[in-house]
C-alpha cells in the first residue's frame, strides 16, 4: 500500500473517531430528554439501539412529552429519518458495493448524518470506507452507552426542568441545522438563501398550526415550506447539475 | 397506540429507510426532484422542531424566559464556533441558572 493511501485512511479514521466521540456523547442529552418527556429508561435505550438516528429519536420523544399524537409522532420521526435513504444511495456507490447481504444489513444501521458526512469528505473509496465504519462504530458505542447514563441520571431527578434539560432538544436541532443556514464556500449563495427561507417558513407554519392540530402534526406540515420554495418559479435548479 | 408501539414503528421504519437507500433502484432516487426535496426537507423539519419545542407547551404557545435564554446561549456558542457538546451544555446551564434566579 502506498504511503499516501495509508495516510488518507489514517486521516479518515481520525475524523471518524473525533466526530464519533463528540456526537456520540450527546446521547446523554437524548437519554435525559427522553426521560424528561416521560419515556422509560428501557424505551430510551431501545430507540438508541434500534432507531439509531438522533433527530428522529428527539422528535418522537418531543411528541410524547407534548402529550399526544403518537401516530403523528412516529410519522414525524420517519419523515426526519427519510434523509438517511438518500445518504444510503450515495454511500452504496462510495462504499463500493457492500459485500454480501449480511454486510449490507449491518451497514444500513450505520447510515446517519455523521457517518455519511465523514465518508463523503474523503478523497478515495478506501478512505471513505475507513471513515464511514470508524464513525459508525464509535457513535454506536458511545451513543448507546451515554443514552443509558443520561436516562438513568435524569430518572433520579424529580423535575429535570430544574437542570434546563428541556432546552437541550431544541439546542440540538439548532446545532445540527446551523452549518446549513450559515452557508460555506462550497454552497452557492442562492441555495443558502433558499435554506434560510425554508427554515423560517417551516418554523412559522409549525407555530401557526400548533394551537389547531395534535402535537406532531405541526412539524409534518413544515415539510410544505420545502415544497413551496422548491416549486417557486425562478429558483435555481443547481441540484440537477450536481 | 401505546408508546411502545410508536417506538417499535419508529425503530423498524428508521432502519428500513436506511436500508432502502443502500438497496434502492438507482433511477428512483436519482430523480433530480426527489434528490432536491430530500436535501431541502430536513431544514424545514428541524426549524419546525426548534420552534415548537421552544415556544410550544402541548397545544399552547407561550414564552418560557429561561428556555429562551438557553437557546440564546446556544446561538452565542454556535457563533463562537463551539463544539456540538458545548452548545448543548451552554443551553442547559443557562436555562437552569435563569430558572434558579427566578427569572
Amino acid at each position: 500500500m502506498h504511503d499516501t493511501e495509508r495516510q488518507q485512511r489514517r486521516a479518515a479514521i481520525r475524523d471518524g473517531l473525533g466526530v464519533g466521540v463528540a456526537v456520540g456523547v450527546s446521547g446523554v442529552a437524548f437519554g435525559a430528554a427522553a426521560i424528561t418527556a416521560g419515556l422509560t429508561v428501557a424505551q430510551a435505550c431501545a430507540l438508541s439501539l434500534f432507531a439509531f438516528t438522533g433527530a428522529s429519536q428527539f422528535a418522537l420523544a418531543g411528541v410524547v412529552g407534548a402529550g399526544g399524537g403518537l401516530v403523528a409522532g412516529a410519522a414525524g420521526a420517519l419523515l426526519l429519518g427519510a434523509r438517511n435513504s438518500f445518504y444510503g444511495l450515495r454511500l452504496a456507490v462510495i462504499l463500493g458495493g457492500t459485500r454480501g447481504p449480511l454486510r449490507t444489513l449491518v451497514t444500513a444501521q450505520g447510515v446517519i448524518d455523521e457517518s455519511s458526512a465523514v465518508a463523503f469528505a474523503q478523497p478515495t473509496p478506501a478512505a471513505a470506507r475507513a471513515g464511514f465504519y470508524t464513525t459508525f462504530g464509535t457513535i454506536y458505542l458511545t451513543w448507546n452507552l451515554t443514552t443509558l447514563l443520561g436516562a438513568l441520571g435524569a430518572s433520579q431527578v424529580s423535575d429535570p426542568a430544574v437542570f434546563g434539560l428541556d432546552a437541550v432538544g431544541p439546542a440540538t436541532f439548532l446545532a445540527l441545522l446551523w452549518p446549513r443556514l450559515r452557508g460555506d464556500v462550497n454552497t452557492p449563495k442562492e441555495e443558502t438563501v433558499q435554506l434560510r427561507l425554508i427554515a423560517a417558513g417551516g418554523a412559522a407554519i409549525a407555530l401557526l398550526a400548533t394551537p389547531f392540530t395534535a402535537p406532531g402534526v405541526p412539524v409534518l406540515l413544515a415539510a410544505v415550506a420545502a415544497l413551496i420554495v422548491m416549486l417557486t418559479p425562478g429558483t435555481p435548479e443547481r441540484a440537477a447539475a450536481e | 397506540m401505546t408508546v411502545w408501539w410508536a417506538i417499535a414503528v419508529t425503530c423498524l421504519g428508521c432502519y428500513l429507510l436506511k436500508l432502502a437507500g443502500l438497496a434502492a433502484p438507482r433511477r428512483v432516487l436519482d430523480h433530480p426532484g426527489v434528490r432536491r426535496f430530500a436535501r431541502l426537507v430536513p431544514v424545514g423539519l428541524l426549524a419546525a422542531l426548534i420552534a415548537v419545542q421552544t415556544f410550544g407547551h402541548g397545544q399552547d404557545l407561550h414564552l418560557d424566559g429561561a428556555r429562551l435564554a438557553g437557546l440564546a446561549a446556544a446561538v452565542v456558542a454556535l457563533l463562537l464556533r463551539a463544539p456540538f457538546l458545548v452548545v448543548l451544555v451552554a443551553a442547559a446551564v443557562v436555562t437552569a441558572a435563569t430558572r434558579l434566579l427566578g427569572m
